[in-house]
């Protein structure tokens, strides 16, 4: 299982490496919705108290989701998800393999919008750097699992598009507001950080139960 | 993954529905290791379906397929190890280059060297010199080679072709039936879904004529095969 995940994540970073697409689209996306809001929130150069870490989380899921879609379309144009179902692997390491490329796509994504944010809404977000990159990454894996499972299952869907953010958000809220929360915490000027801990331990809570059902639920959804 | 073989195929009653339209309606053959099975019909006819269906991308709505004593739902990945398909779609990722492209579903079918696998293949394919172009760069008939060795890189005891010969130039073409051949003696079951008369000409041991998802005849060692086409296709259902 270990070795085909790790074969298509090979895959679809080489291919995202050779047209970056999907990143190119993410951050431009990412990038243009944090200025809107640091043109309509930011007056005289002071920023609203906590708007940061809602600002960060939400664009992290508005690209998360043009990522999501991009890439089971990919498989789709060519119709290369047949020829991936069809190799004799277990099919949830095709997932696998899906999901650790949008983490990783969203992640190399974050690692701009962090101190985009940080600049423009001067919020100390880089002083608790690891719980930081925690709180990020145990997020964006929830959001991924979920997000990873509705793509490959919406892939032959005519109004996929419309249907996948409208199916993901209701389900990723716990996480978004685990996020959120944490984040804001981390932003106080003194962090308390068992309140961090406990978001944090939510967070990779939500995670597990995200990957299990979507491992579980994979093959069958991606039979027929 | 345990490994499994099987010398026989067996399609019995087997029905396919899209909601209301009947793609399949009780196709039943059987054939057996070093023959060449041909499904001929129009358009429209089922045979894409049927592929599907043996490929085991699809489940039959009735009827069943059995790969010897094997079933998809108790073999699964272990059956589908000995399966390749080369779809109306070519399976192929215009971004990587042809031996990327090769080496990365050799990868997937286990390959224990990925990348000699693909270098061997693209020398079959005549396309050794491409190696490192990217498939966007390469004409349909040449795309189209780069498929065939993809859906054989691992040695498929049954191989399904739909429409194989689209895009190839009469060298191609002869080299695909010198190929399906060379597959047959070496005891593949391959299954071929065309509407190419001419080039299904002499190739085939069976013919299994299809028309609106219903199975017209099966005809053993067909020859003249426009003329027998013409005639089974003229008569009335």
């Amino acid at each position: 299982m270990i070795r085909i995940a790790w074969l298509v994540l090979k895959k679809d970073l080489t291919v995202e490496v050779r047209s970056l697409e999907i990143a190119y689209t993410t951050l431009f996306f990412a990038i243009s919705c944090v200025l809107f809001f640091a043109f309509a929130l930011v007056k005289e150069g002071k920023a609203p108290e906590d708007g940061a870490a809602g600002i960060l989380w939400i664009a992290i899921a508005f690209a998360g989701t043009l990522a999501l879609g991009r890439t089971f379309e990919r498989e789709r144009q060519s119709e290369t998800l047949r020829a991936l179902l069809m190799a004799p692997a277990d099919r949830p390491a095709i997932y696998v393999g899906k999901l650790l490329g949008i983490i990783a796509l969203l992640i190399a994504a974050e690692v701009v919008l962090v101190p985009l944010v940080a600049f423009l809404f001067q919020a100390p977000l880089l002083s608790h750097p690891f719980w930081l990159a925690g709180v990020l990454i145990s997020g964006t894996i929830g959001f991924a699992a979920v997000g990873t499972l509705f793509s490959a299952m919406l892939v032959r869907a005519r109004s996929r598009d419309v249907l996948l953010p409208v199916l993901l958000y209701p389900i990723t809220v716990p996480v978004i507001i685990a996020g959120v929360r944490a984040t804001a915490e981390l932003l106080q000027p003194d962090v308390e950080l068992s309140l961090v801990r406990f978001w944090m331990m939510l967070l990779i809570a939500l995670d597990v139960v995200f990957v299990t059902l979507a491992l579980w639920t994979f093959e069958p959804l991606m039979t027929d | 993954m345990v490994s499994i073989d099987f010398d026989e195929l067996k399609a019995e009653d087997v029905s396919r529905h899209f909601g209301r339209r009947k793609a399949l309606s009780r196709i039943s053959f059987q054939t057996r290791t070093g023959s060449i099975l041909g499904l001929l019909g129009p358009n429209g006819a089922g045979k894409s379906t049927m592929i599907a269906v043996l490929a085991t991308l699809l489940r039959p709505s009735g009827g069943a397929i059995r790969y010897g004593a094997h079933t998809p739902a108790a073999a699964g990945a272990a059956l589908r190890s000995r399966i390749g398909i080369l779809g109306h779609d070519l399976f192929l990722y215009p971004e990587l280059t042809a031996r990327e492209n090769l080496a990365f579903f050799a990868g997937l079918y286990g390959a224990r060297d990925a990348h000699a696998a693909a270098d061997a293949a693209l020398t079959r394919a005549g396309l050794a010199e491409r190696a490192h172009d990217p498939i966007s760069s390469f004409s349909r008939g040449m795309r189209q080679r780069v498929a065939l060795e993809r859906s054989l890189i691992h040695g498929p005891r049954l191989a399904l072709l739909d429409e194989p010969f689209t895009g190839l130039d009469d060298a191609s073409t002869a080299a695909l039936v010198a190929r399906l051949r060379g597959l047959r003696d070496e005891g593949a079951i391959v299954v071929l879904a065309t509407h190419d008369l001419d080039l299904a000409e002499g190739l085939l041991d069976e013919a299994l004529f299809l028309r609106d998802g219903r199975m017209v005849d099966a005809v053993a060692r067909p020859d003249a095969l426009r003329s027998t086409y013409r005639a089974i296709m003229g008569r009335r259902s």
